[in-house]
């Protein structure tokens, strides 16, 4: 009885081979050397996909004839979209990346929302209703997921754009009876998605969509900054299931298969996050954490214990002496400019015969691999960046361990302390090294999870209290007046 | 085409990108977000249709206004990845 939706082979074999260039497109991620060719099979991918919808929807008016207003409207809204895109891609900083990310996300969020909302308004042109106007069952259900997720990514992504960019407290913002709320609320979506089923009045579709923009808020809100790394990947997942959930509506390969890539990538990058923190995903969603670490984990009650403080001219003289120097950044580093000044101390440290590695805590940024995009724009080879398992067991025989902007990733506590918040967490085990040489801006101060670092009073230990940038570029100045 | 062939395109890909994802250096897992984030707006194929279509002057206008979201992200998110990947070198010598 239902008008079947047309199908050419040939448009569904450019979905197909666009899903498969999209394939090779993450392939192409596999190592540095092929990426750029991979993220070019992307392009093609995505080309292919824009160009068959295009030429197998051109609009037309009530006699047939092109309809020219209709398809300018359209080619000019892909043209206000890559002006913006491609200028906001030139401009952004690298520091940026993850708020530019959520952005994106937030974008992709409320696209999905739209297009199923626009699906719910004109079914006919989606081939998902019969004549009478009624919605296929399964086009709703698919059509209620989509924009349940959709509003979900976009809200949520909204919150962590504002936490990341600034605009809004990286504390956790916790209401009380939140959880109950929380699963309230998504009981509801869920009832009424299957109520759906059975009426597909306009007050069913909206009031999933209000309430799945609220829980996308309701969600992200609780769950604190240093716990972004997870939220973006999750974000990330979920704007994959957003668009395979109207890839299905649709019927369209090339979006099934493009949301089922996002999809497992954006949960195994929360999942990596998550193991790296040592933070199951459950009370990572939960939120909370940090909250109230400032007021107890850092009180009056801590004893004053002994430390070394040093200066760049010694920092200068004990990296000269070594053989092999290990440097761990973190994201004070970048908060302070200074990979531009830590790649320029590690090539002095070069020309002068050192071994110099950098080594690399998978959350040692606000993102997964965001510390690896900040060195490799400061111009520090990949090949010389390694990963914490690849290198954790060189820092004993290591001379000097050069700490700048970590502070919880070297933590030893998290090995041997049952009662620390970071304990189990894989830290980088820079204690191991002849010499720790620790950056940091003053003794005060404590890393995300407000936790003392046993590092800082160690005899081998050499604190170098200063901003980041300033104390690399007193290094190299040190190195290269050094007489050599 | 039915719901059964579609999901299972839909499962068979999973499992692609599970073992796909997994052999991405971690070193490029940001890269990785800006790209799958720019091919997740893939989602301009509907917008495209909805676009397109004559019937509904709301469903156009919302149309149009994913075409614009998604335009953003596709040349945004391909334009960043490509401006990040070209920053990783190898040692010379």
């Amino acid at each position: 009885m239902h008008e079947v939706a047309p199908i050419n082979p040939w448009v569904a074999l450019a979905y197909l081979a666009s899903g498969i260039l999209f394939i090779m497109a993450l392939r192409g991620l596999s190592s540095p050397a092929s990426s750029r060719r991979g993220n070019r099979f992307g392009i093609a991918g995505m080309t292919i996909a824009v160009v068959t919808t295009l030429l197998t929807h051109v609009p037309r008016t009530g006699d047939g004839a092109l309809d020219t207003i209709a398809i300018a409207e359209v080619l000019g809204a892909i043209g206000i979209g890559a002006v913006i895109g491609i200028v906001m891609a030139r401009r952004i900083a690298m520091t940026a990346m993850p708020q530019l990310v959520a952005a994106f996300h937030s974008l992709v969020g409320l696209a999905a929302v739209a297009v199923a909302a626009a699906a719910y308004l004109n079914p006919s042109a989606f081939h998902i209703a019969d004549a009478a106007g009624q919605i296929f069952a399964v086009s709703r259900v698919e059509m209620g997921l989509g924009i349940a997720i959709g509003a979900i990514t976009f809200s949520g992504s909204v919150i962590a754009f504002l936490k990341l960019n600034g605009n809004m407290s990286g504390s956790p913002i916790m209401l009380p009876g939140r959880h109950i709320i929380n699963l309230g609320t998504l009981a509801a979506i869920i009832g009424l998605v299957a109520y759906f089923l059975t009426d597909q009045s306009p007050w069913v579709f909206w009031t999933i969509t209000a309430l799945s923009f609220l829980i996308g808020f309701l969600l992200i809100i609780p769950i604190g900054g240093a716990d972004m790394p997870v939220v973006v990947s999750m974000l990330n997942s979920y704007s994959g299931w957003a668009a395979a959930a109207m890839g299905f509506t649709l019927g369209n390969t090339a979006m099934i298969i493009t949301g089922a890539l996002v999809g497992s990538s954006g949960a195994i990058l929360s999942y990596i996050m998550c193991r790296a923190m040592n933070r199951s995903f459950i009370s990572v969603i939960a939120g909370g954490f940090g909250a109230d670490d400032s007021a107890g984990g850092a009180g009056g009650s801590k004893e004053q214990r002994p430390w070394k403080p040093g200066s760049a001219d010694d920092a200068a003289f004990l990296m000269s002496q070594a053989e092999n120097v290990i440097i761990v950044p973190g994201y004070g580093m970048a908060v302070a400019q200074a990979q531009h000044a830590l790649r320029e101390m590690g090539d002095v440290l070069k020309k002068e015969g050192v071994n110099v590695k950098y080594a690399i805590h998978p959350v040692a940024g606000r993102m997964p691999g965001h510390m690896n995009v900040l060195l490799a724009e400061a111009n520090v080879p990949y090949d010389e960046v390694f990963e914490l398992e690849d290198i954790n067991n060189e820092f004993a025989q290591c001379d000097v361990a050069f700490v700048i902007g970590a502070n919880d990733v070297t933590n030893p506590a998290a090995k041997t302390d049952k009662s620390s918040p970071i304990y189990g967490m894989p830290v980088l085990d820079v204690e191991k090294a002849k010499t720790v040489l620790f950056v940091k801006r003053s003794m005060g101060g404590v890393g995300y999870a407000g936790v003392d670092n046993d590092v800082f009073y160690m005899d081998q230990t050499m604190m170098l209290l200063g901003d980041a940038k300033k104390m690399a570029d007193d290094i190299v100045k040190a190195l290269n007046g050094g007489g050599h | 085409m039915d719901f059964i062939s579609i999901f299972s395109i839909f499962l068979l890909a999973c499992f692609v990108g599970y073992f796909v994802v997994w052999s991405v250096t971690p070193a490029l897992h940001t890269p990785l977000m800006s790209v799958t984030n720019a091919i997740s707006s893939v989602i301009i194929v509907g917008a495209l249709i909805a676009s397109a279509a004559a019937g509904s002057p709301l469903s156009k206008w919302l149309g149009l206004a994913a075409v614009v979201m998604a335009s953003i992200n596709i040349f945004g998110g391909f334009a960043v990845t490509e401006r990040m990947l070209a920053m990783y070198k190898k040692k010379e010598r």
